[in-house]
């Protein structure tokens, strides 16, 4: 049934649609109505699982990381501030090899306060062992909330779902809304392989030695890089059922492209916009939106940009003492390659300031004349 | 270019001098709580659980700074008594 959602609401019914059985969660702006109406569903019984109000984000995740180790599907959503106080809980939930879904409205970490949207709050989480999606529009956050539950599951990873705050989270969109069938259908229910269960006692995550925690990190490892396949698997059964299919990168435009914009979340359908009105004007330009960003998709990432092309990678989002972090990451994924395209990087929008139509295509100009930086980032904003 | 302009005028910090009672956050309210005095018992609930701080009890009653109730019904909650009452925001 096509409904017209908010971008937290959309991530809601995917979570009630995978049939979640326990959410956990402590509000935070501008994630709150996420969770705010999983209570109310509750409330109406329109919900069947369990929903916790919990005293913070960190108890929140620890008491997922329960609920997961006794067998229960399990979501929250959190943002900014709350992701960052989660931190520890992070890595023992990956550490544990729970599929929990969470997902993560992105906001600017303080000092000082700001409200909107910008990518460093999830970028920080990076090396906790979760798998990363990040969605440009409310009907993909829905549909990745159900992919995640199976790509998750079928690694025993952690999935985080990101998506922009406001400009997808409070921005009403028409949103396909699946049956409970035909959710059912894509996503079988969760058989974990390990419970905690009083009727057979057993610890969990006991101490362990270098060489038992260095073969469990590398088992987590090769896990974690299977899931760049089995985000493109999930993603094409998903399209089989849904008739929307989903990769761990969307381009657009790039067959020929000189130059590509590769950017993520909500930018990536600006930046279609802007690469249309480049065209118009004569100029090869295409984009890379990346979906998954962990796993890196480098394997994909390495078949499509080529040599001889420019990137352009838009970062709203700044690791401090390096760059743009999709940039660095990009550039780590192509060295050593004996052809590859040239790099480079813009920071923009950081603390929700409008990436523009009109931003992108001067970002673009300026890479594909050849007059930007392959070392260090330039620091952009739209002067209106 | 629109580039971010960078020279010695970036700002270290952001120091204010202005006051947090200059955030009017009463215009973010839909429903406003409404004081049936009646029924009060002095007890001072309202005044401790409000988030924003912005009921002050005067004279053993709880007086709300409407410019800053944000109407988030918390004091309306706790009440003990149910003196308190959320009301449409505008009605009398
Ligand atoms: S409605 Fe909320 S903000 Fe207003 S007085 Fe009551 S507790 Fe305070
Ligand atoms: S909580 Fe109710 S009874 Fe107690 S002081 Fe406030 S209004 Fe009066």
């Amino acid at each position: 049934m096509r409904k017209v959602l908010m971008g937290n609401h959309a991530a809601t019914l995917g979570a009630v649609l995978a049939r979640a059985q326990v959410v956990a969660a402590y509000p935070i702006t501008p994630a709150t109505q996420v969770v705010e109406l999983i209570a109310e569903m509750e409330a109406k019984g329109e919900f069947s699982g369990r929903f916790m109000r919990i005293e913070s984000e960190h108890s929140a995740m620890a008491a997922l990381l329960g609920a997961a180790s006794a067998g229960a599907r399990c979501f929250t959503a959190t943002s900014s501030q709350g992701l960052a106080y989660m931190h520890e809980l992070l890595h023992w939930v990956s550490g544990a090899r729970l599929p929990i879904v969470m997902v993560d409205v992105n906001r600017a970490l303080a000092a000082p306060w700001n409200l909107w949207t910008d990518q460093t709050d999830s970028l920080s989480q990076r090396d906790t062992g979760w798998i990363q999606l990040y969605c440009a529009t409310n009907q993909e956050v829905l549909d990745t909330v159900l992919q995640a539950y199976k790509i998750a599951e079928r690694v025993q990873l952690p999935a985080m779902v990101v998506l922009d705050g406001f400009t997808l989270s409070h921005v009403y969109e028409p949103v396909d809304v699946p049956t409970q069938e035909q959710a059912d259908a894509f996503l079988p229910p969760w058989d974990a392989p390990r419970r905690l269960d009083p009727a057979a006692p057993a610890g969990f995550g006991a101490m362990e030695g270098p060489k038992g925690y260095m073969r469990l990190r590398k088992r987590l490892a090769l896990d974690m890089e299977r899931a760049e396949d089995e985000t493109e698997r999930a993603g094409a059964e998903f399209g089989r059922e849904f008739g929307r299919d989903y990769g761990v990168i969307e381009t657009y435009r790039t067959a020929d492209a000189d130059t590509v914009l590769l950017t993520s979340g909500a930018v990536g359908s600006t930046a279609k916009q802007a690469v249309d009105e480049l065209r118009e004007a004569g100029r090869k330009a295409g984009v890379v939106r990346v979906r998954l960003f962990r796993p890196f998709p480098a394997k994909t990432l390495r078949r499509v940009l080529r040599q001889g092309q420019k990137v352009a990678v838009v970062d709203r989002n700044y690791s401090q003492g390096q760059q743009g972090i999709f940039c660095e990451e990009l550039k780590a994924a192509m060295y050593g390659l004996p052809e590859r395209p040239e790099i480079y990087g813009y920071v923009a929008g950081l603390g929700g300031g409008d990436i523009t139509v009109e931003l992108l295509k001067e970002i673009w100009l300026e890479t594909d004349s050849g007059k930007a930086s392959a070392l260090e980032p330039a620091w952009m904003e739209d002067p209106r | 270019m629109p580039r971010l302009k960078i020279d010695e005028n970036l700002p270290v910090v952001h120091v204010s001098d202005r006051s947090t009672l200059e955030n009017l956050t009463g215009s973010w309210r839909t429903m406003a709580p409404r004081l049936r005095p009646e029924k009060c018992t002095g007890c001072m609930l309202c005044w401790k659980y409000c988030p924003d701080a912005c009921i002050e009890m005067i004279d053993g009653r709880p007086v709300i700074d409407m410019d800053h109730c944000k109407g988030c019904g918390i004091c309306v909650a706790e009440c003990p008594p149910k003196c308190l009452i959320m009301v449409e925001e505008g009605a009398r």
